[in-house]
């Protein structure tokens, strides 16, 4: 075999080689990427929720009223009470308004709670902006402990003209296995 | 590893024939022994797969339980259709592309034969580890029948299907994900090998004149699945590896609860699995284009469309995974999105379709085993692509998907396609290897018994699917219970018509042991335009194009 | 413009008689009761009877040779092997077939999306091994499990209920001719909330929702199936829905309101 291929066959081998490792890395870079789609498209209800401050400059399109409907969700088994304190309300894109969820550890542990939002329909969880969300971090219920927690949002104006309802859902999960070390968001949390 | 040794040894075993017993086996670099050693291993997993399929359909026999838990039920379609996918249909092409590409393209062995052996023999350990938990529970079912409790407390094999979605795979998995894990690991990196193997074959080993448009249609549906495989193998690779860390590390790539998506490990799979429809059918199209030009005595047609809609299909196929997605909700465009280029994929798939048919017509056509097979995979791969382009259709994608419809429409494909791709293959190239001629009457009858089983097993999964039984359950309302009977009989018949085969392939390869010669033409078929046909004796030797063969235009067209 | 699009390319497809002609028997897809399943029937059969034409122009051409053209018929290859015009054509066809099938698949796709002026929502969480309703404004709750006796299951001798496996003990109830919203949600692996007579399929994921919809026009008792692998008793998560005329739904809600916490909730807390 000559030295001419053999030098070929290396250069070949290295090239494929990086192209496999970049696949691999690929992969894991999928992870960001997907969030980022998904935070811009909306896609499995997803959006770019947390906005610090609210524009001052957006105005209520008093033209058009959606109706927002809430539901919540215990995921898993574990003794939890979770519920929104409002069932649905109709808003004009660009009002904000501020509802409640209740929250009940029932169990004699102290748990971490996470809340996942979701929102459909998908195309609208782009403009569902809040400023205020329990969450934003996890929440920790002492045994017993109740609270209402709160949700201060409003829906961007530009929201696409054929939605007309609107849906805010959150699953509560038991996030004990992925604790984080974060100071959790309690801003205007009740403790009743 | 020190490749460049590794090149050196294609030429240090220029002069002598093959080692003798197991240590040939075990130590071989020599390409046409890789090839049989992969051919030999997916034979033997085509039948264990085959007879989970077997214990799935005839669970399905009638409504109630016939014999087996739903648990054991959900083990056997995950190991059949995992086994299936990565331990036959995968091997049997990569022991084709090493016994052929080397002869095909005039070269004297894969260009990384160390490399080679070492890809090899990886898999029978992949696969011993992925059956590990299956066997430890068999082993203790048998225990308990003769009153020993072997295994009591050992869990379940993997039972979540081939696609292992997440959290079903990982938060609600058992024990035995790990094995899987660790054999996909282990697949992966033969495949990645391989490929490697292949892609620098192709592009360095090529004899002088065997330019990039001579190259037979086999090597260039290989060559295009290679960089499937180096593309998405590394991906199922880093997507198994989080599940792995999602199980022990307390990461949360697919758990909602620390912040990951289920649906992100969907499209991590669906980007490595679409495109790995393609890895299981692209060398099938080259093969079937080998065989349907050697048997008309013709040109293939349309030779540089060919390979213009083989690269198209394998482009397109990267960008339309999530298909497999529709109803776990996404925005409108995306949807749209992805039905148009889903769609788009039938254009070249009907491209090679025509062509072959056009090779067909104006020929001079003999039909014997191979050809049969090539013209039932060009019916039935056909009627698979028309479930195929239904299946595009987003808004009936919403009826079909997770029925039996699904489950007709890819054993189709990969039934009627991949394997009868295989079986023509095996057919056609069996007398080159071995010198010998197989039983055509026995071999018609295989292929007959096998083609009309196939139908009865696969085309009423069409209506019970359409009707709405779901994919993937032990037991059935009644009003399926005819067409399942009817799918069972088939199943069952299906199953023993490949016993055939088997002794077919194991009659030739006795005569070859024992060395008999039947003094086979080169052209075996006499129209075969390859290298291996007009350029190598039959048998073909150990060692094959150790001089360098000069390719002129006349060659390979 | 859009909806009288729709309404065109649809009532051409109808006049084409491929309605009823094959949903009553168990070979094909149902009709169906809603328009979005009378949709999806429509788009289906058109992409059949596409496929079968031109099935029958590739496989004739294929049998026509394998006839005319063989050897032992004393047939001589011809020489030809490229014709780049054949081939344009043979890509163009295709593909504006395919364009022509886009465009109702296109308006029916924007229909499952449109979600718009529900007049009741449902809240359906799937768990392993049953469905759990709710329905969100009016505060009733409720699980549905598997009605099919485990012993008609696993004894063959059994006869077997006429809805073997297609039956429960609390079905959902809607309402004939209102729009219903549905929210789709699991609490444990991924399940698929699947009603073939509504032309209805939606996952189920833990932690996000989904939604869809349904207007059923007659009022019945349909049946589906979990859509996606579960686990071990997949099979055994039947959907059953009722429609009633809107007086009985009324009522059905009064009865419901009356002895809620009768109602077999599952989760001792809430
Ligand atoms: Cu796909
Ligand atoms: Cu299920």
């Amino acid at each position: 075999m000559t030295t001419d291929r053999k030098y070929k066959n290396k250069r070949l081998i290295w090239q494929l080689s990086v192209g496999v490792v970049f696949m691999f890395g690929f992969c894991y870079l999928l992870v960001p990427l997907y969030t980022l789609i998904c935070n811009h498209l909306g896609i499995n209800g997803r959006g770019d929720f947390f906005v610090r401050d609210v524009d001052p400059n957006v105005k209520a399109d008093l033209s058009r009223t959606i109706k927002v409907d809430f539901s919540t969700t215990v995921h898993g088994d574990f003794p939890f009470v979770f519920k929104s304190v409002t069932h649905h309300l109709s808003i004009h894109p660009g009002e904000k308004k501020l509802v409640y969820f209740y929250a009940e550890n029932q169990s004699a542990q102290g748990i971490t709670v996470q809340a996942i939002p979701s929102i459909t329909p998908d195309d609208a969880a782009k403009y569902l902006k809040k400023t205020q969300c329990f969450c934003f971090t996890q929440q920790y219920f002492a045994p017993g402990e109740r609270a209402d927690m709160p949700v201060y949002f409003y829906l961007e104006p530009n929201l696409p003209k054929e939605i007309k309802e609107v849906t805010l859902s959150y699953s509560l999960f038991d996030a004990r296995q992925y604790l984080k070390n974060e100071k959790p968001y309690t801003e205007g949390r009740i403790d009743l | 590893m020190n490749l460049t040794d590794d090149m050196a040894t294609a030429h240090d075993h220029a002069d002598h024939g093959p080692a003798k017993g197991l240590k040939r086996w075990l130590f071989t670099t020599n390409h046409k022994d890789i090839g049989t050693l992969y051919l030999l291993l997916s034979l033997t997993m085509f039948f264990v797969a085959g007879i989970m399929a077997l214990v799935v359909r005839i669970e399905l026999f009638e409504p109630g339980k016939v014999w087996v838990t739903p648990e054991f039920f959900n083990q056997m379609t995950t190991l059949h259709g995992l086994i299936m996918v990565f331990g036959v249909i995968m091997p049997a092409m990569a022991g084709f592309a090493n016994w052929m590409i080397p002869m095909m393209v005039g070269a004297p062995d894969m260009a990384l034969p160390r490399l080679n052996n070492w890809s090899f023999w990886l898999l029978p350990f992949a696969f011993l580890l992925l059956s590990l938990p299956l066997l430890r529970e068999l082993v203790g079912m048998a225990s308990h029948l003769i009153g020993l409790n072997l295994f009591a407390g050992a869990g379940a094999a993997p039972d979540y299907g081939w696609t292992f979605y997440a959290p079903l795979s990982t938060t609600y998995g058992p024990d035995s994900t790990d094995y899987m894990i660790f054999a996909i690991h282990m697949m992966g990196i033969s495949s990645i090998l391989a490929a490697i193997n292949i892609v620098v074959t192709i592009f360095n080993m090529r004899a002088p004149g065997m330019t990039w448009m001579r190259l037979p249609m086999f090597v260039w549906g290989w060559l295009v699945t290679a960089f499937l495989l180096l593309a998405v193998m590394p991906v199922l690779a880093g997507c198994v590896t989080m599940m792995l860390m999602d199980r022990h590390f307390h990461t949360a790539f697919f758990e909602a609860a620390g912040g990951g998506d289920p649906i992100l490990f969907q499209h991590i799979f669906w980007f490595f699995g679409h495109p790995e429809v393609y890895i299981l059918i692209l060398p099938g199209f080259g093969i079937i284009s080998e065989v349907v030009q050697t048997f008309s005595r013709k040109r293939l047609f349309g030779y540089s469309f060919m390979v213009a809609a083989t690269i198209t299909i394998a482009f397109l196929g990267y960008i339309v995974w999530m298909h497999h997605m529709f109803t776990t909700g996404a925005p409108y465009a995306a949807q749209l999105f992805f039905m148009y280029a889903t769609m788009l994929i039938a254009v070249p798939t009907g491209v090679k379709v025509f062509n072959w048919v056009t090779t067909i017509f104006k020929g001079e056509l003999t039909f014997e085993t191979p050809m049969l097979f090539a013209l039932g995979f060009l019916v039935m791969f056909t009627i698979g692509g028309f479930s195929g382009v239904m299946l595009a259709i987003a808004p009936a994608d919403y009826q079909y998907r997770g029925s039996y419809f699904v489950v007709a429409h890819f054993h189709y494909v990969l039934v009627s396609g991949s394997l009868f791709a295989i079986f023509a293959g095996v057919y056609f190239w069996l007398p080159k290897w071995t010198g010998h001629m197989y039983n055509e009457t026995l071999g018609k009858w295989h292929f007959w018994l096998s083609a009309i089983s196939m139908n009865l097993t696969f085309f009423p999964m069409h209506f019970v699917g359409l009707a709405g039984m779901p994919r993937r359950i032990p037991d059935y309302a009644l009003q399926f219970t005819n067409f399942n009977q009817i799918a069972t009989v088939g199943a069952v018949i299906f199953g023993l018509s490949q016993l055939l085969f088997l002794a077919i392939v194991i009659r030739s390869c006795q005569k070859h042991k024992a060395g008999v010669n039947e003094h086979l033409p080169d052209n075996v078929w006499d129209g075969g335009r390859s290298l291996e046909w007009t350029r190598l004796p039959t048998p073909v030797p150990y060692h094959t194009f150790e001089t360098v063969p000069e390719i002129g235009p006349n060659d390979t067209h | 413009m859009f909806q009288w699009t729709q309404k065109w390319v649809f009532a051409l497809l109808s006049c084409l008689g491929m309605q009823n002609a094959l949903a009553e028997s168990t070979v094909n897809m149902p009709y169906g009761v809603t328009r979005m399943s009378h949709d999806i029937y429509n788009l289906h059969m058109i992409t059949f009877y596409i496929c079968c034409g031109i099935g029958v122009v590739v496989f004739s051409v294929l049998f026509y040779s394998i006839y005319k053209y063989r050897r032992s018929r004393g047939a001589k290859a011809a020489n030809f092997h490229e014709h780049p015009g054949v081939e344009i054509i043979w890509t163009l066809i295709p593909f504006l077939i395919l364009v022509g099938l886009a465009i109702p698949a296109t308006i029916v796709l924007k229909d499952i999306h449109n979600t718009n002026e529900s007049d009741l929502i449902i809240k359906i969480t799937g768990y392993q091994w049953k469905w759990k309703y709710e329905y969100l404004d009016q505060g009733i709750s409720f699980f549905s499990n598997l009605a099919t006796p485990q012993i008609q299951i696993d004894d063959p001798q059994k006869t077997k209920n006429e809805w073997f496996l297609l039956e429960v003990d609390n079905p959902m109830v809607i309402p004939v001719h209102k729009k219903v919203k549905i929210l789709l949600t699991s609490n444990d692996v991924i399940h698929d909330w699947w009603l073939p007579a509504f032309g209805v399929k939606q996952d189920a994921i833990p932690g996000y929702i989904n939604e869809n919809w349904i207007q059923v026009d007659t009022p019945g008792i349909y049946r589906g199936q979990c859509g996606e692998l579960c686990g071990a008793y997949h099979g055994f998560m039947p959907i059953v829905v009722q429609v009633v005329p809107e007086e009985e739904f009324e009522q059905w809600v009064a009865a419901h309101m009356l002895n809620k916490t009768a109602v077999s909730n599952g989760r001792k807390a809430t």
